[in-house]
């Protein structure tokens, strides 16, 4: 049985090309999935009033928030769900959740 | 050839084991399988071989286990039986639809309520669906060339399937009996260090076991299912190599004086040799009768099977579980329904006996064959139920 | 083919007994089965264990219900355990008792061949235990003649190690010792 290249399309057309046990061979091709579009919210951070904490990276439950060169952390929209989670811990109430439609 | 000797099956499956280079191995203790776990675990902290064996706190952690290191690329080995079988059920699916070989050895037994420590069918029957390759010894000597059989044929790139290999526990697993072994040469010749397809290693990230949406689950079960079934060819073929080598043929139908039989008897497991003498002895009394042995449960050789039988008026189906409310013993319905379209086939009589260590003597397969005769068309009953 | 039953009480030894006698059938170059009465180890229960060992390959695989030869380990099993049930005509009933043959008959009604040796005695005297299971193979040997008395003493010599030659002293006294009670 030979392993089968990178599949680009979203689901195998047929079951022939199903991989054994739906193996997944390309390593972290999670990354091509940009859940950002799911957000219907996003966070916005107010660096006057964020203090540095962290505490957003450590809630953040898809990992998507990063600290930047100055050191404040910034979800990567690409992948942040909207879920507002960061905003809920920022103590400082430097996150607020802003409408994707405004 | 290999030394003669006496032994008990139990302990012989263990060392049967031993000589295949195993990874790990993960036994939880249960009667009637505890010999095989005990002297699995002695030979490993002997250090008779190489092995990690990983004391678990129950079956559904020593599948789980067998699941992992499998997945890491060991040759990994676990025995259980009944209520063990039982607690693994949840995880035996996994196993098979993530492909991965882990060869297991079931002391058969009945499984609860009552509580009954002996022998039947009852135990694997529930894990026919699981997607494993599934196989009966039917003496010692086979329990051993059978169990190394499984690493290869489990682990060949074109199978890549788990496998339950069944052991008639007491009947078997206690039984004191006449075996040879190979040696270890000539193991390691016909069972090379396993060669996975994949192996999770920090190195080369890979998922596996993945997540199936509804888009895609049917396509999976699918080729699952093609797998099973294409495996057969693999495992004729590697029964036909051990044949040549070892001069022990394995087919996934046996058969005894069954050509041109008007009648045959068919078993599964440690049953089939009393059932030959019985056959032996209706043959010295003039009466049209062979036997069917079907070594192969899962997948169902139904083409051999149905070679095996061409010709015959009655079928006489000892089934050692029943499905309760349902057609019948779990093998009688499956060869029932292959045949249901068939012109001709045999009348189908279905007993169900031999539950929770019922013994069954050469005189009841008389009695059952003399009882089948009397049938006019296809039933199923228990036998020597007291009424 | 011969089949042999055996009783006695869990943890004297029938299953010992067994195995050592298969696998010196075995050794011997015959087939040979050896089984418990499957089920679960209770300690000073009435116990059997069986042996079939044939000249040739042996497929039965149920149990024994007519044996050829009956071994009682235990004296204190003869009048509680129906030992002689089933017992083929023209079989064979060696028993282990400090008794008279006759009075063995009497209590088990018992017409047929029989063989009595004290192996407790034996066993309390060779090996310091009360324990009779091997010194009881070689009145067994002696009754039934299905094996030579040195093919047991491989079996043994494995399981018991430096013990072996203790066992094989009280088997050989047993072998000797063992009476002969012509059917009546």
């Amino acid at each position: 049985m030979k392993k089968k290249k990178a599949v680009s399309k979203k689901w195998p057309e047929k079951w022939q090309e199903v991989n054994p046990g739906c193996m997944v061979f390309i390593p972290g091709n999670a990354s091509a999935l940009h859940t950002g579009s799911w957000r219907a919210q996003r966070p916005v951070l107010d660096i006057q009033k964020c203090i540095k904490c962290g505490l957003c990276y450590i809630f953040c439950p898809e990992g998507c928030i990063s600290e930047d060169s100055e050191g404040f952390f910034k979800a990567n929209l690409d992948y942040c769900k909207g879920c507002g989670i960061c905003a809920h811990e920022c103590w400082p109430e430097a996150i607020v959740m802003v409408e994707e439609e405004e | 050839m290999g030394k003669r000797v006496g032994m008990e099956v139990g302990i012989a499956a263990a060392e049967a084991v031993a000589l295949c280079n195993i990874d790990v191995a993960a036994v939880y203790p249960i009667t009637p399988q505890s010999h095989i776990a005990e002297h699995l675990a002695d030979i490993v902290h002997d250090g008779r071989i190489n092995a990690e064996f990983i004391t678990v706190e129950s079956e559904h952690s020593s599948i789980s286990a067998c699941a992992g290191a499998s997945a890491a690329g060991a040759r990994v080995y676990t025995a259980t039986s009944s209520q063990g079988l039982m607690l693994m059920h949840e995880i035996l699916p996994i196993v098979s639809a993530m492909r991965l070989p882990v060869v297991m050895g079931n002391a058969n037994r009945a499984i609860s309520g009552p509580l009954n420590i002996w022998n039947d069918h009852t135990d694997i029957m529930p894990q026919r669906d699981c997607g494993w390759i599934c196989m009966f010894a039917e003496n010692g000597q086979e329990v051993i060339d059978m169990t190394i059989q499984s690493f290869k044929i489990a682990e060949h790139p074109d199978v890549m399937l788990p496998i339950v290999l069944n052991i008639d526990g007491f009947q078997l697993t206690h039984m004191i009996e006449p075996m040879e072994f190979p040696s270890q040469a000539q193991v390691n010749r016909f069972l090379p260090p396993r060669k996975p397809f994949v192996a999770l290693h920090p190195d080369n990230p890979i998922s596996m076991g993945c997540f199936n949406m509804p888009d895609i689950f049917t396509e999976s079960m699918k080729a699952k299912e093609t797998a099973l079934r294409n495996s057969k060819k693999i495992i004729v073929k590697i029964w036909n190599e051990w044949g040549k080598l070892f001069g022990r043929h394995y087919r996934p139908v046996e058969t005894y004086k069954a050509k041109g039989a008007k009648t045959l008897i068919l078993t599964m497991g440690s049953m089939g040799e009393t059932a030959s003498v019985a056959v032996d002895e209706m043959r010295k009394k003039g009466a049209s009768v062979g036997l069917v042995k079907m070594r192969l449960w899962r997948p169902l050789p139904i083409e051999e099977l149905r070679a095996a039988i061409k010709g015959a008026k009655t079928l006489i189906v000892m089934d050692r579980a029943i499905s309760f409310g349902g057609a019948g013993g779990p093998v009688a319905t499956d060869i029932k329904s292959y045949l249901f379209q068939d012109k001709s086939r045999p009348r189908i009589v279905n007993y169900i006996m031999g539950l929770g260590g019922r013994d069954v003597t050469v005189d009841d397969f008389i009695a059952m064959t003399k009882k089948a005769a009397k049938k006019k068309e296809d039933t199923f009953e228990f036998y020597g139920v007291r009424e | 083919m011969i089949e042999i039953r055996w009783h006695g009480r869990g943890g004297q030894g029938a299953v010992t007994s067994v195995e050592m006698l298969a696998m010196a059938a075995i050794e011997a170059g015959k087939y040979a089965q050896g089984f418990p009465a499957f089920g679960p180890e209770r300690r000073g229960a009435p116990v059997m264990a069986f042996n079939r060992i044939s000249e040739k390959p042996i497929k039965i695989r149920s149990g024994i219900y007519r044996p050829d030869v009956v071994v009682v380990l235990d004296p204190s099993l003869v009048g509680l355990v129906n030992v002689t049930d089933g017992l083929k005509p023209g079989g064979v009933l060696v028993v282990n008792t400090s008794k008279p043959a006759s009075e063995i008959r009497k209590v088990l009604n018992y017409k047929g061949r029989l063989y009595t040796v004290d192996a407790t005695h034996i066993a309390r005297e060779e090996l310091g235990v009360p324990i009779a299971n091997t010194t009881m193979l070689g009145a067994v040997l002696k009754a039934t003649g299905v094996l030579a008395l040195k093919d047991l003493s491989a079996p043994l010599a494995e399981r018991f190690g430096r013990l072996a030659i203790k066992n094989v002293k009280a088997l050989k006294r047993a072998y000797d010792g063992v009476k002969t009670a012509q059917a009546a």
